[in-house]
């Protein structure tokens, strides 16, 4: 066979790489043969010239690198032989490519080789050119090609027709050129020539809207003719694939009659009795036959067809889809996808068809049947669907379930009418696959439970015995954590049973327990842990007995090595240990979440921040609850007012920057200059009063500042009182409110705030040396006759102040002045000398258990704060 | 447009790769070692389309078919129709059958340069040339014959193939 016989020949190279038992013998064989091939090269070898490029290039397909050999192929090209030649264009297609500047020493080749007498040489260049022409060789070799177009040798044809797509694509420029020589290949008889001919008007159409129109004129009759005669050709055995006859020219013939016949109706009406034609004729038990129609209907979808011909098209597809052919029913599918947008209702009768694809054994065909179910529902669907999908979650491959509860999910969230089906579809959802469930999707559940107060109680019942069969999906786990911890008690009474409910005991251990259960669960990361905590803080307030039980508990995780949960833990034990007073208030239900704040949030921030911080800052898991306490209390010092403020989400990356920011939205900008926000009812501090009155349940009763300064002697004494009540929280530190009593004060006092039962002095020290840092303590007189209980001062102020309060000395302040409260603010005035002090303030209390609230503008701060 | 025409066997080594947007090679054997990692585990009672997306890019499909030792894979884009590369598979698998009676994988280890001449004939530049097999193994083997005759020419003197030509 072959004529070389010294050196390796290709087949004992071969022989030689298939025998090696490792990759590193491999590598030895192929670098010994490239260096014999290098050897040959810088010898200008002639004789063995081709047969080393053919040992080149089964190197390159073993993925060496091979680029030593790309000059070989030039000269392998000029040479005059024709198995040189051969070779040499084969190693061009493989081994170059058109952005290499080697290919423009190719082009003489080609061209002398395009005008060659003999035509497999010409088809060798003809197919060199078609797979690595550059734009530049495009239009050197154009007018080459186009001669080609009309030789007499119809492999030839049919190859410079093909050719020519390649150079359209290059420069779409030279499509006019072309135009003319395409529209007399569809006159053609030669079964390659029209495939190739009808191939290139194709292109040319989609190059440029001059062929087009050009193509659409001259062409439309003609394409609709070899339609016709290849469908009612008889039985042609050579074109034939199973049966039916040359597919690929019906397949080719119907896309560019899509082409021609999109946006424009004369043609399109002149296709239409063709294409009934072959939607009805073709035979369909065989793959060929199902590609024509296949495309006969993405071509019907793509015309301005009419309605019939339509329906028609979809029952095709229909069709398809109960086909036992999984390629066929993939097909059908994509396809359909197509159609939704043309046609929505007729695609809708095969919903059932199409939900039966979801539940196939096949990947493919069931991720793209659930994107088109996805696109099926609506608001008369929605409820059966949904039962379909969830019920075959329970049965889905594992590697199916996160796609499959992602749809889900969007489909309950977005066409959810009423409440109580929404919490239901979500249950299942959590119970069957709630690992699967992104975090946002539950996040929105519990808003939304937050705010269905009727519905708490089932919530928390359901996902009580929910919890009981699937603990072990984390999301499921956090939601029931979280609705036992805030709704525990309606767990344990059966508050508002639903008429479909039945009726369940749980004690107040079981309560617990459930907690414990996902606090230890071997799974639960630190994020659940963390809820957990707080859930049992929760509860130990709302079952008194278990409160020990529970800080045995909670004490369990005082060495835990994550700090944040070690930290809450200690932190936790304390207040159920030492502070009974106040822990009632401070595990309060939390107000009920903000649905369009959450909404906004969710679409304006991406998921990722989400999660993040939950983990590292648990008890903001209950941020509103943090409006019933004395400030400062429930966690360390500088994230106090954007729990405040920040109300419906917990995720603060950076505590006191978003603290400022937030204000700065809420104060829009108004308060950025204090004098001119300093008369108030601007619209800017309007914002701020209604945003401190979120989730405040009793009625803001405003009053009117009084903004006296008085001196400092009133209240002079009144500090010492309060140093002893300090709480401090973490037990054996000492306490670090230290007294600026022994300063001297530079700036006089004022009274902050003064109404008919509550009056508030600021007295200001600032430490040398810092300018912009004020410390302020207020203290709070009571000027009626009752003890104010559950006091809290909330204080806001502008962005470019940042504030800082420290625990109050205490929560009951004393009736008719028979004692105060003091509190310390630090405040750090980031445009000092600029600007001046500015705050708003709100102070929350109970009189006899009634919610009293006051509110009010400071604006007579001392001068040079 | 057809992107790729891969043939490798059950154990994931190409035994014919052709590409038809250039891919360097490095490239090219990281592409086929992914659509090796897809079809490896792939069912055999699933059809035979994968979204080659994240293999190939946006827009692209991959059709595979499995005989014996060997899968044949095309890449394609959204301007072919899926079963008919279903179908050009087979053309070409037949084809590959009639040339070497009986094709099987060592056939085509040893004679890769003629399956491409072969493929060649079957697509051009990522567009299907011709579908008869007929013709195909024609102008396959009107070259074969070009290639014995200028073989047996070429171990005569440069200047005696120079007349080779018409």
């Amino acid at each position: 066979m072959n004529p070389f016989s010294s050196g390796t020949r290709l087949r004992d190279m071969i022989r030689a790489i298939r025998a090696c038992k490792t990759a590193a013998e491999e590598r030895a064989v192929v670098r010994k043969e490239c260096a014999a091939i290098r050897a040959a090269i810088s010898e200008n070898d002639q004789d063995y010239r081709h047969r080393n490029l053919a040992k080149l290039m089964f190197i390159h397909m073993l993925g060496y690198p091979t680029h030593f050999g790309q000059m070989e192929c030039l000269k392998l090209i000029a040479s005059a032989g024709f198995p040189e030649k051969r070779i040499g264009y084969l190693g061009l297609m493989l081994l170059l490519d058109e952005r290499q500047e080697v290919l423009m020493l190719v082009t003489n080749s080609l061209k002398q080789d395009l005008n060659h007498s003999n035509q497999y040489i010409v088809g060798l260049a003809l197919c060199a050119l078609g797979n690595i022409c550059s734009a530049e060789m495009a239009r050197d070799l154009a007018p080459e090609v186009e001669r080609l177009l009309q030789t007499r040798d119809p492999n030839i044809r049919k190859k410079a027709a093909l050719c020519s797509i390649r150079i359209i694509r290059k420069v779409p420029d030279l499509a006019e050129n072309f135009m003319g020589p395409a529209a007399s290949l569809l006159k053609e008889k030669h079964h390659g020539v029209l495939i190739a001919g009808v191939q290139l008007c194709t292109d040319l159409c989609k190059a440029s809207t001059d062929a087009l129109e050009y193509l659409r004129k001259n062409c439309t009759e003609g394409l609709v003719r070899i339609l016709r005669d290849v469908s009612n050709s008889p039985y042609a055995p050579e074109y034939d694939i199973a049966g039916i006859t040359d597919p690929f020219l019906h397949i080719r013939a119907l896309r560019l009659m899509r082409m021609l016949g999109q946006g424009d109706a004369d043609s399109s009406e002149y296709m239409n009795d063709i294409l009934a034609q072959v939607a009805t004729k073709t035979e369909s038990n065989k793959n060929a036959g199902n590609a024509i129609l296949y495309e006969c209907v993405e071509t019907i979808m793509g015309i301005e067809a009419t309605s019939g011909l339509r329906v028609l098209a979809i029952n095709i597809l229909g069709r398809f889809l109960s086909n036992r052919d999984n390629n066929i029913r993939y097909v059908a599918l994509n396809m359909l996808m197509k159609a939704v947008t043309v046609d929505f209702q007729a695609v809708q009768r095969h919903r059932t068809t199409i939900l039966e694809c979801v539940k196939d054994s096949d990947a493919s065909i069931r991720k793209r049947a659930l994107e088109l179910v996805f696109l099926l529902v609506n608001d008369n669907n929605v409820k059966s669907l949904t039962k379909e999908l969830i019920d075959y979650l329970e049965v889905s491959d594992q590697d199916f379930k996160g796609d499959l509860t992602a749809k889900i999910c969007s489909i309950v969230e977005k066409f959810s009418q009423e409440k109580l089906w929404y919490i239901d579809q979500m249950f299942k959802v959590l119970s069957l696959a709630g690992n699967y469930v992104k975090d946002d999707v539950w996040h929105a559940l519990i808003v939304m439970i937050s705010n269905a107060p009727d519905l708490q109680g089932y919530s928390v019942r359901s996902l009580y015995k929910a919890f009981q069969t699937s603990n072990e999906q984390e999301s499921l786990v956090r939601v029931t954590v979280w609705c036992i911890g805030e709704y525990g008690e309606m767990l344990v009474n059966n508050v508002g049973v639903l008429e479909m409910e039945e009726p369940m005991t749980v004690t107040e251990s079981d309560a617990v327990d459930v907690v414990e259960v996902a606090l230890k669960r071997h799974s639960s990361d630190i994020k659940t842990r963390a809820m957990s905590l707080v859930a049992l803080l929760k509860i130990s307030s709302r079952f008194p007995p278990t409160s020990e039980r529970i800080r045995e508990i909670v004490m369990q995780h005082k060495e835990n090595v994550e700090l944040e949960l070690q930290q809450r833990s200690i932190e936790f034990n304390s207040i159920i240990q030492r502070h009974q007073n106040i822990k009632s208030s401070l595990v309060e239900r939390m107000p009920v979440l903000d649905e369009s704040t959450y909404i906004g949030k969710r679409v304006g921030s991406s998921q990722a921040t989400l999660p993040a911080d939950k983990s590292s800052r648990p008890t903001s898991g209950s941020p509103g609850a943090s409006l019933k306490l004395p400030n400062g209390v429930a966690k360390p010092p500088p994230a106090p007012l954007v729990d405040l403020l920040d109300l419906s989400s917990d995720d603060v990356p950076a505590p006191t920057s978003s603290a400022t920011d937030f204000l700065h939205d809420l104060l829009g900008g108004d308060l950025m200059s204090p004098s001119s926000s300093a008369p108030s009812g601007g619209a800017g501090t309007d914002i701020l009063m209604d945003l401190l009155s979120i989730g405040s349940p009793s009625a803001p009763t405003d009053v009117s500042i009084r903004n006296t300064i008085s001196s400092n002697q009133g209240n002079a004494g009144e500090p010492k009182t309060a140093p002893a009540s300090v709480m401090d929280l973490l037990d054996g530190l000492p306490s670090n409110s230290s007294l600026p009593g022994d300063k001297n004060p530079i700036y006089p006092s004022i009274t902050a705030f003064e109404s008919s039962t509550l009056k508030v002095t600021f007295s200001f020290t600032k430490q040398p040396g810092k300018p912009q840092n004020t410390m302020i303590q207020a203290t709070f007189t009571n000027l009626s006759s009752n003890t104010y209980t559950d006091f809290i001062f909330q204080a806001a102020v502008p962005k470019f102040i940042q504030l800082r309060l420290d625990p109050a000395s205490s929560s009951t302040l004393p009736a008719s002045g028979n004692g105060t409260i003091t509190q310390m603010l630090s405040v750090t005035n980031s445009q000092h000398g600029q600007k001046a002090l500015a705050m708003r303030l709100r102070i929350v209390y109970k009189v006899n258990d009634q919610d009293k609230m006051e509110q009010g503008q400071i604006n007579n701060f001392p001068p040079g704060l | 447009m057809i992107r790729a025409v891969i043939v490798m066997n059950t154990q994931g080594k190409p035994r014919l790769v052709k590409f038809y947007d250039f891919q360097p090679p490095e490239k090219q054997q990281e592409l086929i070692r992914s659509v090796y990692g897809v079809l490896s585990e792939r069912a055999d009672n699933v059809s035979n389309f994968v979204e080659a997306d994240a293999i190939f890019g946006p827009g692209t499909q991959l059709v595979y078919k499995h005989f014996a030792t060997l899968y044949f894979v095309f890449v394609f884009d959204s301007a072919e129709n899926e079963l008919a590369m279903l179908d050009l598979i087979q053309v070409f698998v037949e084809t590959l059958d009639r040339c070497f009676k009986n094709v099987c994988e060592l056939d085509m280890v040893f004679n890769f340069n003629k399956m491409h001449m072969l493929l060649d004939e079957i697509i051009f530049g990522g567009q299907v040339l011709e579908t008869s097999s007929e013709q195909v193994l024609k102008a396959v083997e009107e070259i074969a014959k070009l290639e014995k005759s200028s073989s047996a020419i070429s171990l005569v003197p440069k200047s005696v193939s120079a007349r080779f030509g018409r």
